[in-house]
């Protein structure tokens, strides 16, 4: 990556940035290919929920963030892992199960934590990361710590409770935190807009929390807002909601496949052929000299090759031991603590 | 040896543990300066300060999970649910967040929160402010549940909670507050998974936890007077439960009643009567009878609530009838 940027015609100073933006989305895209295909194969089991159509959402947003700062994810989770940082073989080995998994193959899918790149986690309670997002901020805020969180959620979770209660607080004793709604136009099944009444924004502003609505496929874009309120937040102004407008390519689960009772392919086709934010970015990437057509062949298929050797891996890779099935419920307590006097 | 509150153990124990941790901290309503409504807390803002002891508003999902989301982060937070029943209200942040991201996590991630609560039924409060309700928690897998019996208790096993790296739901009885009992000056910590043999006994072993410590001991007076000698054992975290020293109880007692201020159905008495069964049933000379809260739900009227909870009168009715080899069985 590095040296392919030090080859450019046309340099500028965030070049290094772009094209990293870029790998990770098509990294994204990629992992989110194989793991369908897995599927489809019969090689995965379980629930899984596609990323695909929604990789500027969390490309901008966790390029903006360091790896100390925290983010929370959702059931629809691999993309934000992949965007914070994680690593494929790890990635792949949970979604199979096995234990070189970030969670040792006990999380799944829906569980993957990457802590060593403040991924606090999945999450398969729909809106249920608010209140660790929040929580997260506030322990930085008491501890004196300057890392920021960014809660990410569907537009299908601002019908929970939480979010309201979580934002209400977080408004009151100013959090460094970014309620980051990747608004799809669907939850689950059902359009967004039978299930959410008013305007997503303003649920927010009600709070008197500065909202934001901005079209989630321009990674740029996505990128800039981001880095503007994760500084805002680093000055104690938080907390943040940002709405962005993106679009879900495959069905609510892997296995929504006949979805044209809820959502029509000539819709589909229309976001993917004219809003599809790789393509989109790829574009921009050649007509501003970034890079050449040839060398983002050449990247996409080095990405498509390591996907192809972490799956390969992965597959090989042992499943846990039997004996780890009790192991991990409770965490140890150095016995050392719990005396008096220490 | 002073003597203390309940309340005042509580609190000591708190102020202790965040003299001692300056990452913990306490989160719940009305916990400032109005202390609880119980007073539990009074005293501790004007030490710590409003960032270390906060009011929230009623928001029980949200701060419980905020709670949450401090613990997977390294801060230490105590929270105050002002109700046991409100337990209700935090299950899905309670029991599918913090009780599960050590184990989801294959044991990278760790919430070291505590939730302290209450029980206890009598206080003519009504259905939705007397209910005992740890048996749900107790239930899920990654959750360890204290129940102090006494100040002393209070003061120990709080401390080991705030201390443990599990998320720990403390539920102390709202009706002991005020009771006083022998609590040292000097620090000490109540391990959890010991229980506590409160009195030495050979005929029958009574059980109980929380507010039923007391009853089970008044039981074992009134049959003292009628020479049969009763030993009472408080368990005092039933997650871990401490199942040893229980069967070494009931194999030389050989009977057993398990007393709890739960509901008796699907309840806490079940369980240990069920682990006494498979595991001392050579040794018993009779079934392992519960006593549970009956199965309605709490009553305003006090001449109807009195009857939903064990009494001394009652236990040692049963204990005189299983004594004398009756074959009795739970209401």
């Amino acid at each position: 990556m590095t040296s392919k940027t030090k080859t450019k015609t046309k340099t500028s100073p965030n070049t290094d940035d772009y094209l990293r933006m870029y790998t990770q989305m098509v990294r994204i895209r990629t992992f989110e290919d194989n793991a369908n295909q897995l599927y489809l194969a019969g090689k995965m089991q379980g629930l899984t929920h596609m990323y695909s159509g929604e990789e500027a959402v969390a490309v901008g947003i966790c390029e903006a963030l360091t790896d100390n700062d925290r983010i929370t994810s959702t059931h629809r989770g691999h993309g934000h892992c992949v965007a914070k940082g994680a690593n494929y073989k790890e990635m792949f080995c949970e979604l199979l199960g096995k234990q070189e998994g970030y969670c040792r193959g006990k999380g799944g899918s829906m569980h993957i934590a990457d802590q060593s790149h403040g991924n606090l986690g999945a999450n398969a309670i729909v809106g249920g990361s608010m209140g660790i997002a929040t929580g997260s901020a506030l322990r930085a805020k008491l501890l004196g710590q300057d890392d920021v969180t960014v809660c990410f959620f569907g537009d299908g979770a601002t019908a929970q409770g939480l979010l309201y209660e979580v934002m209400n607080m977080a408004a009151l004793w100013k959090l460094p935190v970014i309620y980051a709604c990747e608004n799809n136009g669907y939850s689950e099944y059902t359009k967004t807009e039978e299930i959410a009444a008013g305007s997503i924004t303003a649920r927010a502003e009600a709070f008197g929390i500065e909202a934001f609505s901005i079209d989630g496929q321009d990674v740029l874009g996505v990128n800039e807002l981001s880095k503007k309120l994760v500084a805002r937040c680093r000055n104690n102004e938080g907390p943040f909601f940002v709405e962005l407008m993106t679009y879900r390519y495959h069905g609510h689960h892997v296995g929504d496949i006949n979805r044209e009772y809820y959502r029509s392919k000539k819709e589909e086709a229309d976001w993917k052929e004219n809003r599809d934010p790789i393509i989109r970015f790829r574009g921009w990437l050649v007509e501003q000299g970034i890079a050449t057509e040839e060398e983002i062949e050449t990247l996409n298929e080095q990405i498509k090759q390591d996907a192809k050797e972490a799956v390969a891996y992965a597959e090989a890779a042992a499943y846990p031991d039997v004996a780890e099935v009790d192991m991990h419920v409770y965490a140890e307590t150095d016995p050392a603590t719990l005396q008096a006097g220490n | 040896m002073r003597e203390i509150t309940l309340s005042q153990a509580v609190n000591e124990a708190l102020a202790e543990e965040m003299r001692h941790d300056p990452t913990t901290f306490i989160l719940g309503e009305d916990v400032a300066e109005a202390g609880t409504p119980f007073k539990v807390l009074s005293g501790l803002v004007e030490e710590f300060g409003t960032d270390r002891v906060i009011d929230t508003p009623i928001s029980e999902p949200g701060f419980v999970g905020i709670a949450v989301g401090a613990a997977l982060t390294g801060a230490r937070p105590i929270v105050d649910l002002m109700f046991g029943d409100f337990i209700y209200l935090v299950m899905d942040q309670l029991c599918n967040q913090a009780a599960k991201q050590q184990y989801m996590s294959g044991g990278k991630l760790s919430v070291p929160m505590v939730l302290r609560t209450n029980l206890g039924a009598t206080r003519r409060s009504g259905a939705q402010h007397s209910q005992s309700l740890h048996v749900l928690v107790a239930h899920i897998p990654g959750l360890k549940v204290a129940l102090p019996s006494s100040a002393y208790e209070a003061k120990g096993l709080m401390k080991t909670a705030i201390r443990d790296n599990n998320p720990v739901v403390i539920i102390e009885d709202k009706l002991m507050y005020q009771d006083k009992a022998p609590v040292p000056e000097d620090e000490y910590l109540i391990p959890f998974g010991e229980a506590n043999i409160k009195r030495e006994g050979s005929d029958i072993t009574l059980i109980g936890t929380s507010s039923m410590v007391q009853v089970a001991e008044a039981a074992a007076r009134i049959l003292e007077s009628e020479g049969i000698s009763a030993e009472v054992i408080d368990p005092r975290t039933i997650v871990p439960l401490d199942e040893e020293t229980l069967l070494k109880s009931v194999r030389k007692t050989s009977r057993a009643i398990v007393i709890d201020e739960g509901h008796q159905n699907y309840g806490i008495t079940g369980e240990i009567a069920s682990r006494l069964n498979e595991k001392a049933f050579y040794y018993l000379d009779a079934p392992v009878l519960r006593m549970g809260a009956m199965d309605v739900p709490v009553p305003f009227s006090p001449v109807l609530e009195d009857l939903t909870v064990p009494t001394p009168e009652r236990v040692a009715e049963n204990a005189r009838r299983l004594c004398a080899g009756e074959m009795i069985h739970a209401a």
